[in-house]
């Protein structure tokens, strides 16, 4: 009941409450078609939803009793064949129609469209971040997603290829598509495009452990030549900088490079997210602070103060390997 | 109304009064079915208490973003004994209760076939529950301390394996529900035998109230879904401490196994918790309307076909898991077909209404709210059967939103209906008027208060199971309302409790069909003996009082 004034109040009065739902705001094909139908549905729903619900309330209003002394009972109809045929079939043949567009939209929505100009990406989701990998330019990133646009006759199809390295996860930006399951052991596909440049955000949405609430994604569509130009830049190896020695000794002594890769140097571990263009992403640990000198700093002295029971551990490190540590990070843009 | 004679049963109770201990005794070593049904129902209030907590301290950590009034830990552990409580713990038991102690009455007999396995069934779910909240003393068994489970009620693999679940809350959680489920499967069994072999002269199964008719297809269904749901926990014990490796996944296992041999049970548990609710709405609605129900075998015939496909849908609680075209395909067409007997039975009670002359009592409010809730939880559920709209809305807050218009406010305004319907005949005293009403009103707006705004959370993104969220998503405002609402529920509550409180022991007396009703548990005593009935009265048509009250129509010229 509330569902429909809700909406319509959300749709209308951006500015007080905040956004469009977002998944009634697509930004890309696949997030389009699913909203077709919910409007459908939405609406078929709707309608029948008025129909039973006022009549229900006008029955209660037109034979409530009135008065007390009405001793006689009211006339028994103990049912009629026709009526309940019709309202057998009427329910069947809505639904029928429903099972219809829902089958052709699933077939559609599954088939992604030509491939000449898809990029695939390998996603990972480890408890509780998001490996990004490009298979086809060899370099992996963490939580930020970032994407051609396509727009004009340049359609640009990305194709994910969707894996868990522990329990299951959920791929979930409501602006671009419905949500698909990291599921261990399978390899799950879905697709999207988007239309329009910018950034959306999505979350895991299968409830995957303790942090499972922090676990966002961050996708960035950017320009054809910005694309290029960031994959060239991710393709990169690690920037060297004699001047944070110390840091990057540090970091290589530690533990931290057993869980961490930075290309170009010996910091191979794959437990953790790759940090070797760590700076040129705009948040830390799966979308939940921004990725400042403070927070880094904060983060890497205890990971549990905003992210407890992560897997990260407290490694108890001096302020001034900390100092140092965040100095050397802090050059890898 | 006919103003029927004070029970007598009554009297005798309070004029000679054995010692407390003896009281006690009588009621643990007890295998007379109202009795059971009693402790049932009071078993699942308890839990309603213990549920209803965890839910409001659910709903207060969401009140803002970032909020930090429990853990991370805390909120996981919560909701999933929130999930688990309500479902098997207090609808469960709930539903037990009602069929236990009306059925028997219903059919005119003295008990249910198998007393003490009636009896055994009723321990069996109540340790089940103390089993799951030992996990709160002894969940993290060698680690030391108590944590209670935190994988969710469907505790999904491989969260559940060892190596992401340590300690033995898992396994509390699991043997607390199996222990539990056994004690369903056992209920099941004895209530299809008493339906199908204990009716009273000249009843035929086709004239059985609509409650017990329904009772013996959710029976049936219990018998089906439980035992797989057993299996699969096995399974889980076997993975998590023999070493087996059924949902492993490092070794082979499948993740995706657990979610099929869970939701098989799952789906159908569904209408098990709702089809006792059709039952309590099929018996309140015409009582309330003056009306005999309006086509009898159509709602019968469409209960059946609920049972069938129910069994067949429980896939689409997985469309997201990847599975092929076809599957996603067939689950949503067999989701969709559901609606078709249900949508029988609300166009059927809709049509009782019509022409009646409508006493609303507080049965009949809680009646009426249930039509309307589960009108609207019925309806998101299609729009969750298509496939590409459960893509989006699937596991955000416009789920929780859909099933709690089912199970709360289909199966448990129901239930309160029935509650209201029936105490009467269980103590012999009226529950109060004016505080029912309060207390329906109450549920009422609070309900769609707390659970309307999760509607649109859920469109606005916000995932289930989250402790906490970002700011800036315009989140807050809604689940603020949730909260409010939740509070009013929480005061709608305590009007209930206080109610049945001050009318157990001040209630006006009820006589013993103080509703003018027309099934044979009206033609006893309030209570009823133990032995049910003194005369059982002939049984020539499905209103059985009504052909008493009424002579010169009888049913059984019509039907
Ligand atoms: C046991 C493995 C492990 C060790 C050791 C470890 N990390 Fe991490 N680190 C992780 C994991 C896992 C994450 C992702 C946490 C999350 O978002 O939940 C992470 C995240 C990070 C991030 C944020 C990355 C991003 O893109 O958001 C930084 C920076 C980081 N670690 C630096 C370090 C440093 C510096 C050290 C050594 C002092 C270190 N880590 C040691 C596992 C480890
Ligand atoms: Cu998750
Ligand atoms: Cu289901």
């Amino acid at each position: 009941m509330l569902l429909v004034p809700g909406l319509v109040l959300c749709a209308t009065s951006e500015s007080t409450w905040g956004q469009i739902p977002e998944m009634f705001d697509p930004a890309g094909p696949n997030a389009e078609s699913v909203r077709s139908v919910f409007w459908l549905v939405l609406a078929v729903c709707t309608v029948i939803f008025i129909v039973v619900g006022g009549t229900i309330l006008a029955f209660v209003i037109r034979f409530r009793e009135r008065t007390i002394d009405a001793e006689t009972e009211p006339p028994q109809f103990y049912g009629s064949q026709p009526i309940e045929l019709a309202w057998t079939l009427a329910p069947a043949l809505t639904v029928l129609m429903l099972a219809l567009v829902v089958i052709r939209s699933v077939i559609e929505l599954r088939t992604a469209p030509p491939m000449q100009h898809d990029q695939r990406v390998r996603v990972v989701g480890h408890q509780w971040w998001w490996e990004f990998e490009y298979p086809d330019y060899g370099f992996s990133t963490a939580n930020e997603l970032v994407i051609p646009v396509s727009e004009g006759d340049q359609r640009r199809s990305i194709h994910l290829q969707l894996e868990s390295a522990d329990v299951i996860h959920s791929f979930w930006v409501p602006r671009l598509a419905g949500k698909t399951d990291l599921i261990p052991a399978k390899t799950n596909e879905m697709w999207l495009a988007a239309d329009q440049e910018g950034t959306y955000f999505g979350r895991c949405a299968e409830y995957c452990g303790t942090q499972h609430a922090k676990m966002l994604i961050r996708v960035d569509v950017v320009s054809e030549a910005a694309f290029v130009q960031w994959v060239e830049q991710q393709k990169k190896p690690a920037a060297w900088n004699q001047a944070v020695q110390t840091g990057h000794d540090r970091f290589m002594e530690l533990a931290c490079a057993n869980c961490h890769t930075i290309r170009g140097t010996d910091a191979r571990g794959r437990f953790g997210p790759d940090l070797t263009h760590l700076m040129s992403r705009h948040a830390l640990a799966s979308g939940i602070m921004e990725n400042t000198q403070a927070n880094l700093t904060r983060w890497i002295k205890n990971p549990n103060l905003d992210k407890a029971g992560c897997r990260m551990p407290n490694m108890r490190l001096s302020d001034e390997d900390v100092q140092a540590i965040v100095d050397y990070l802090l050059t890898l843009r | 109304m006919t103003a029927a004679p004070q029970s007598h049963a009554h009297d005798s109770d309070s004029s000679f009064r054995p010692p407390l201990t003896a009281r006690l005794h009588d009621w643990v070593t007890t295998v007379d079915h109202k009795r059971i049904g009693l402790m049932y129902v009071i078993m699942s209030l308890l839990f309603l208490v213990v549920g209803g907590i965890e839910a409001m301290l659910i709903r207060f950590q969401l009140w803002t973003a970032n909020n930090t009034l429990v853990s991370a830990d805390t909120f996981n552990q919560l909701f999933t004994m929130h999930g688990t409580t309500m479902i098997f713990f207090v609808v469960m038991p709930m539903i037990a209760g009602f069929a236990n102690y009306l059925v028997p009455l219903m059919i005119g007999c003295r008990d249910v076939a198998f007393p003490r396995l009636n009896a055994l069934g009723f321990w069996l779910s109540l340790f089940g529950g103390c089993i799951l909240y030992l996990s709160y003393f002894t969940g993290k068994g060698l680690y030391g301390g108590g944590a209670a489970p935190d994988v969710g009620w469907f505790a999904y693999a491989p969260l559940t394996s060892p190596a992401y679940a340590r300690g033995g809350s898992v396994d509390y959680w699991i043997l607390g529900t199996m222990v539990s489920g056994i004690g369903g499967i056992t209920f099941a069994v004895n209530l299809i035998a008493t339906i199908v072999t204990m009716r009273a002269p000249g009843m035929r199964l086709g004239q059985v109230p609509l409650f017990v008719w329904m009772m013996l297809i959710d029976a049936w269904l219990i018998l089906f879904a439980f035992p797989p749901l057993t299996a699969a926990q096995v399974m889980l014990l076997m993975d998590r401490h023999l070493g087996a490796h059924f949902f492993d996944t490092q070794a082979g296992g499948s993740a995706v196994l657990w979610q099929h041999l869970f939701w098989f049970f799952g789906h159908p548990e569904v209408y098990i918790m709702a089809l006792p609710a059709f039952g309590i709405i099929s018996e309140v609605v015409p009582v309330f309307s003056r009306k005999v129900i309006f086509g009898y075998t159509s709602m019968a015939m469409a209960t059946a076909a609920i049972g069938f496909i129910s069994m067949g849908v429980w896939a689409h609680h997985m469309f997201t898991v990847g599975m092929s075209d076809a599957l996603d395909a067939i689950f949503s067409a067999a989701s969709f077909l559901i609606a078709v007997p249900t949508g029988i039975k609300i166009f059927n009670w809709t049509a009782t209404l019509y022409g009646g002359r409508l006493r609303l009592k507080t049965p009949m409010l809680f009646a009426l709210g249930f039509l309307t809730m589960f009108l609207i939880g019925g309806l998101t559920g299609i729009m969750l059967a298509a496939v590409p709209v459960d893509w989006q809305v699937s596991d955000s807050y416009f789920l929780v939103a859909h099933f709690h218009y089912v199970l709360f406010g289909g199966s448990l305004f129901a239930l309160m209906a029935g509650f209201y319907y029936w105490f009467p005949k269980a103590t012999g005293r009226m529950l109060g008027e004016e505080l029912g009403r309060l207390h329906f009103w109450l549920l009422f707006v609070g309900f769609n208060v707390l659970f309307g705004p999760m509607h649109v959370s859920g469109v606005l993104g916000m995932p289930r199971r989250v402790y906490t969220y970002q700011p800036g998503q315009g989140w807050e405002v809604w689940n603020q309302l949730s909260t409010i609402g939740g509070v009013i529920m929480g005061i709608g509550f305590l009007c209930f409790f206080g109610n049945v409180m001050h009318s157990l022991f001040r209630g006006k007396s009820a006589g013993s069909d103080p509703w003018d009703a027309w099934t044979l548990e009206w033609a006893t005593t309030s209570p009823p003996a133990v032995y049910n009935f003194e005369v059982v009265p002939e049984v020539r048509s499905r209103r059985p009082l009504w052909d008493l009250k009424h002579p010169e129509d009888p049913d059984w010229k019509h039907e």
